[in-house]
């Protein structure tokens, strides 16, 4: 797991957030740190997953004792790693005050273009390729039309969902194409110890995001960019560099959460996913990174996408019709961000 | 004292200027579609010495200044900066020039820390190639130094700026623009949303940068500020340069006169 700790580096006795600011800078430094931030309801914002998940997870397993035996531990992790990697992708273009609503689309037309290259006979190695440079160049298109066209982020993407939905159908011809491949199986299957392949490409892409958004220039400047345009452009910041690159960015996590989704199901198929674009938002926005852009960290969506997880997985168990699991994932995700209300 | 409008006036007599020109403008001029905002600009600024321009509202203060800062190209005349002609693209080559400008809404960002944004775009990275890391320590570091060294009031370099009052911010953004050898320091109204209190802090805080050896263009409103901090004083008035004058041989009455076109250069 990524802990937003892991990295702060100490400062004389000062200690920060991992994106650099204290959340009480002001403070008298004889009082307790903890104090503090648990008066402080934006740390109740950016906690909400973690302590939702640890709540969650205490319920279901009173309420059913198989939820935590290490079979249906392994299978939610499973189940986790796909929407981790789309969320943490997804929380950069948040983090420029931005959206993107082709996420599952971009993966859906990744897996197919995965599904084609298979057809035709390439090896695995260069379908996980096609696959992964599909979702880049496609969130690169978007983000060239969102930074250099200067049209809304919203719409660019609501199109490109569409957009990536019906090449999936064009390039697919609606039909689904199975995987037969020893390397995609073990990917699927195979692991070390509970934590399967799949979990690990979610922790290590985490783990790079993390690195990324808060120990390179890049980082800070994606942050700028969302948290004051003016303020970047002012400094010299290309704020339209930035956006294309958070596309970019986005779409090469649909890419590669493409290959994922085609080791999961054993078949490149056209379906259109919609869950896992509702899922990727809902797990950045109960991970407390501001949709007005700003503020981001990727410890926070990773925790919201295991709480997602666990909670269609824990109604599962609990035998809860299918029909009801949209409407608790829409609840969750309405109380987080009236939480984030407060993070300010 | 005469001076003709067509060339810089020549200040003479006891407060014979001592610094070197840093900024020299002439003949600068700029329309916006029919309207002339500058017509013929004259205008010097020196090195160690804080430099005003005063005017009334559309008088053309602001863009000349943003004529300087690289945000306007003008359409006419020149600008040199320490003897060479300067031509800024966009505001990142007058900044890599040593100009930089305070601006009006400050160009903060409020959810990064202090040390991010006196560091913005200028981060500080360790490591090799592609594996180039922000040297975070190192920042921290230089943003105590160059928040102590102005002595600046601010609690705390890691404090969201979000959380500062507005003398603090206009201190963190003068800091930003006093740092990295800037030559000089451009302030639009720097004082104009502040309280008295906040206004004495920044005003030593200008100072300080003027005894610094850096040049400072202010643009400001108040009158009894820029007779007491400025140097010199330019007098804008429709476009033009009316007048300039050593602070020290004019007075306030003198100054609004010019302002108001009641007395001519
Ligand atoms: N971007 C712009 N587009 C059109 N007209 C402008 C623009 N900026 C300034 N002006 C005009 O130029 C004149 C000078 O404005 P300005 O430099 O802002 O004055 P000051 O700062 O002295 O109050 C005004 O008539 C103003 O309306
Ligand atoms: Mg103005």
């Amino acid at each position: 797991m990524v802990s937003a700790t892991t990295s702060t580096s100490r400062d004389g006795a000062r200690r920060s957030g991992p994106d650099g600011a204290d959340r009480d800078g002001a403070a008298t430094p004889a009082r307790p740190r903890w104090r503090e931030r648990l008066a402080d309801p934006g740390t109740w914002a950016e906690l909400a997953a973690p302590v939702g998940l640890v709540v969650l997870v205490v319920l279901f397993q009173v309420l059913d004792p198989t939820f935590l035996t290490l079979g249906n531990i392994e299978a939610m992790l499973a189940a986790a790693a796909i929407l981790v990697v789309l969320a943490t992708g997804q929380t950069f273009t948040v983090a420029t005050g931005g959206i993107d609503l082709a996420v599952a689309s971009t993966m859906t037309f990744s897996a197919v273009m995965f599904g084609v290259a298979f057809g035709a006979g390439a090896p695995v190695g260069v379908c996980v390729v096609v696959s992964v440079v599909t979702g880049l160049l496609f969130g690169l298109a978007q983000g060239l039309v969102i930074g250099y066209g200067r049209i809304t982020d919203f719409i660019v993407t609501i199109g490109g969902l569409s957009i990536a939905s019906g090449l999936a159908l064009v390039v697919s011809g609606g039909q689904p194409q199975s995987i037969i491949s020893t390397f995609m199986l073990r990917l699927s299957t195979g692991g070390v110890g509970v934590v399967g392949y799949p979990v690990l490409v979610a922790l290590v892409v985490a783990a790079a995001a993390h690195v990324l958004l808060f120990h390179t220039r890049f980082g800070t400047h994606v942050l700028a960019a969302g948290g004051s345009p003016e303020a970047a452009t002012a400094t010299g910041i290309s704020t339209r560099r930035v956006k294309t690159a958070v596309y970019t960015l986005s779409g090469t996590c649909a890419g590669l959460a493409g290959v994922l989704l085609v080791a999961r199901i054993g078949a490149a198929e056209p379906a259109a996913n919609t869950q896992f674009l509702l899922n990727a938002v809902a797990s950045v926005v109960l991970g407390g990174v501001a949709l007005m852009g700003g503020r981001a960290n990727i410890a926070g969506p990773l925790f919201g996408a295991l709480l997602l997880t666990a909670l269609t997985n824990g109604l599962t168990l609990l035998g809860v019709s299918q029909f009801y699991q949209p409407v608790a994932v829409g609840s969750v995700v309405v109380l987080a961000a009236f939480l984030s209300r407060y993070q300010r | 004292m005469s001076s003709p409008t067509t060339t810089a006036p020549r200040p003479t007599g006891p407060s014979e200027p001592t610094g070197d020109v840093l900024l020299r403008a002439r003949g600068v001029s700029l329309s916006f579609g029919s309207v002339r905002a500058l017509k013929d600009v004259d205008l010097d600024l020196r090195a160690g010495e804080i430099t005003a321009i005063v005017g009334d509202n559309g008088a053309g203060k602001s863009t000349f200044v943003k004529c300087v800062a690289g945000v306007h190209r003008p359409d006419d005349g020149t600008i040199e900066l320490g003897g060479d002609a300067v031509s800024f693209r966009d505001p990142q080559e007058a900044r890599e020039a040593g100009i930089e400008t305070v601006h009006q809404s400050l160009a903060l960002v409020e959810d990064l820390a202090v040390w991010q944004n006196l560091y913005l775009n200028r981060e500080l990275t360790k490591g090799v190639g592609p594996f180039r890391v922000l040297d975070r320590r190192g920042m921290r570091a230089g943003a105590r130094d160059m928040v102590s060294g102005l002595s600046v009031n601010v609690p705390s370099t890691t404090s969201r700026v979000r959380r500062l009052s507005g003398g603090q911010r206009q201190a963190v953004a003068i800091c930003r623009a006093a740092g990295f050898s800037s030559r000089l320091v451009i302030m639009d109204e720097p004082t104009a949303a502040l309280g008295v209190q906040e206004t004495e802090r920044v005003e030593a805080l200008i100072r300080r940068l003027r005894d610094d050896g850096r040049a400072v263009l202010l643009v400001s409103h108040n009158f009894e500020q820029v007779m007491r901090l400025s140097d010199q004083v330019w007098v804008m008035r429709s476009g033009r340069c009316a007048a300039g004058r050593r602070t020290e041989d004019t007075t306030g009455e003198e100054i609004v006169a010019l302002i108001t076109g009641a007395k001519s250069a």
